[in-house]
């Protein structure tokens, strides 16, 4: 056992401090992994193992193992790709608008000359409220005979009828929502950014805009990566907005909104369950494709200390 | 150079007032709404001409949103004190501690925090039916704790590394364990940092809408943003325009007095958490 045991070079057996120190690490986190995985590792699984099965709770007795056949009428189904390509939508649109916006944003709260706290509240707002009331304030906003802005269309106009409309306002509603969250992240980044560096680059007559792209950019790379990394990855789950502003009519239905649908008004667990795996098996590629691609750090990953 | 200066501070200006009304416009939208008697709901106004606390009159008289309204402040505070005790102990470990599979509790935290929540939704409502904890409080206090775990130890650990060590090993010296040196020297220091914690992991908790409307099925555990999705006009010819308005400013106001009161300590919560890590 102990010749087994013996990896590192040269490196004694623990001390008994270190090894109290260690117990006491796994003790600490063993509440919080067990949670974890409980709640989430399991279930996932469970998933998988659903999505296998023919399983509509409306016949329960009929229950069987189908094998892959829920993934291949999934796939195969109109319904998957135009949700797909509706999330892809909004998700690639939303966080690009966003990234300009917080960016802005975070200017702002770092740079404003007055009221700077002011400012800051106000814009924990949109991050603090509840999505679905900010979801239904547009939903009235926009609505003719309700909405002050629905009043400034052309009479008859009911944007959240038609498709493309609809889609925009979607994502007018997540914009304003999230902008904020990701000006905080960009505002941690602009606070890396040594002064002296941008007086330097001042100093040498760069620009404004140069100071911005040359200087400001770079060092915030990894600010930037993490934010639109949780953002993709935020965005590509939107249900809430869409479900209180269109229900997913209209050809506005997201991913997330047709897993519910399936799972709650068709009740067909099999085929909803595979939805829900095929989401979790997107987000996974997002996520590694932004790690492997950009070399995004996850936060709290590697720690230099 | 009085006159340069003074532009430049009403340029400031004029940018922080859009800032903030792009902020609170639809907020104020919907608090207008709220106070608008049913014969002025649909004048497109501003500001109610005929100020009227009929609508929240209306939502106070039913269970169904005052029953809403006990189980969001109910389940998101349980399930915010477990979050944070458990992402105290987490990130505590995670900030202090040397031991091995550091990396591994990390990793995992990342991987929750990026989890699309639809994917769970299937396997929990048929988990949670056959274990009897469908439309229970402990059946949405559940996921949120395990949700936003990872916010509370991300959050916490970078508070954590603030703390100084130096008064962790002089309590060390002085004959305490690692155990006491938590529990005397680190909780008091970290109070601050657990607190603000303790707000953000509340905000998610409370904005959750999801899992409110697939793991509850009555009134019994039904959270305020599922309630007011699931309003009925009074009348059947009645839009529930008004009540879900003076719903959703109800639910406002507690983050309204969060965000005035700890703007600074939640603006350095979300920025530490974020990109120091």
């Amino acid at each position: 056992m102990s010749t087994m045991a013996g990896p590192a070079k040269g490196r004694k057996a623990p001390s008994a401090g270190a090894r109290q120190e260690r117990r006491l690490g796994w003790l600490l986190c063993a509440p919080a992994v067990l949670v974890m995985t409980a709640v989430t590792a399991y279930p996932i699984g469970y998933a998988v193992y659903l999505s296998l099965q023919r399983y509509d709770l409306r016949f329960p007795a009929r229950a069987e193992f189908v094998g892959l056949s829920n993934y291949g009428s999934v796939l195969s189904s109109p319904f998957w790709w135009d949700a797909f390509w509706v999330t892809l939508f909004l998700t690639v649109v939303s966080v690009a608008i966003e990234l300009v916006l917080g960016m802005g944003l975070a200017l702002v709260m770092h740079r404003t000359l007055f009221a700077r706290g002011t400012v800051r509240t106000a814009v924990l707002v949109p991050y603090g409220i509840v999505t679905v009331v900010a979801a239904f304030s547009w939903q009235y906003a926009w609505t003719p005979e309700l909405g002050y802005l629905a009043d400034l269309l052309p009479s008859g106009d009911a944007p959240l009828t038609e498709q493309w409309p609809a889609l925009w306002l979607i994502i007018l509603a997540e914009v304003w929502k999230t902008t904020p969250f990701m000006a905080l992240l960009l505002l941690a980044g602009l606070a890396l950014v040594p002064e002296e560096t941008l007086k330097a680059a001042m100093v040498d007559g760069a620009t404004p805009w140069q100071r911005f792209t040359k200087v400001m950019l770079p060092l915030m790379k990894p600010a930037i990566l993490v934010a639109l990394l949780f953002r993709t990855l935020d965005a590509f789950r939107i249900f809430d907005n869409i479900y209180v502003l269109t229900s997913g009519a209209h050809g506005t239905g997201s991913l997330s909104i047709l897993g519910y649908d399936n799972l709650f008004t068709a009740l067909n667990l099999g085929i909803g369950s595979a939805i829900s795996v095929l989401i979790f098996i997107c987000v996974g590629i997002i996520a590694f494709t932004f790690v492997k691609l950009f070399g995004a750090a996850a936060p709290g990953a590697e720690v230099k200390r | 150079m009085a006159a340069a200066g003074k532009t430049h501070a009403t340029r400031w200006g004029v940018v922080n007032v859009v800032v903030v009304l792009y902020a609170l416009f639809p907020v104020w939208w919907i608090a207008a709404l709220s106070f608008k008697d049913p014969g002025t709901l649909t004048d497109g106004n501003y500001i109610p001409r005929d100020w009227t606390f009929e609508n929240y009159r209306g939502i106070f008289a039913t269970s169904e949103f005052t029953r809403a309204l006990i189980n969001s402040i109910g389940i998101a505070l349980i399930a915010t004190v477990i979050a944070v005790i458990l992402g105290t102990m987490a990130a505590y470990a995670v900030a202090r501690l040397r031991f091995p599979g550091k990396q591994v509790l990390i990793g995992m935290s990342l991987l929750i925090a990026m989890f699309p929540p639809i994917s769970l939704v299937s396997p929990l409502f048929e988990i949670e039916r056959i274990i009897g904890i469908f439309d229970t409080w402990p059946g949405l206090i559940i996921p949120y704790m395990t949700f936003s775990l990872p916010l509370a130890i991300y959050t916490l650990s970078a508070f954590f590394r603030e703390i100084p060590w130096d008064l962790e090993k002089a309590a060390k010296v002085d004959g305490a364990t690692p155990a006491q040196a938590f529990r005397l020297v680190i909780v008091p220091l970290a109070a601050p940092g657990v607190f603000t914690t303790a707000i953000l992991v509340f905000i998610f908790c409370w904005n959750d809408f999801l899992f409110a409307i697939s793991l509850t099925s009555t009134e019994s555990a039904r959270t305020v943003p599922a309630a007011i999705a699931f309003f009925t006009g009074s009348s059947q010819f009645q839009q529930p325009t008004g009540s879900i308005a003076a719903a959703a400013v109800v639910i406002t106001v507690p983050i309204i007095i969060f965000v005035l009161l700890f703007q600074r300590r939640i603006v350095a919560g979300l920025t530490s958490g974020a990109v120091k890590g």
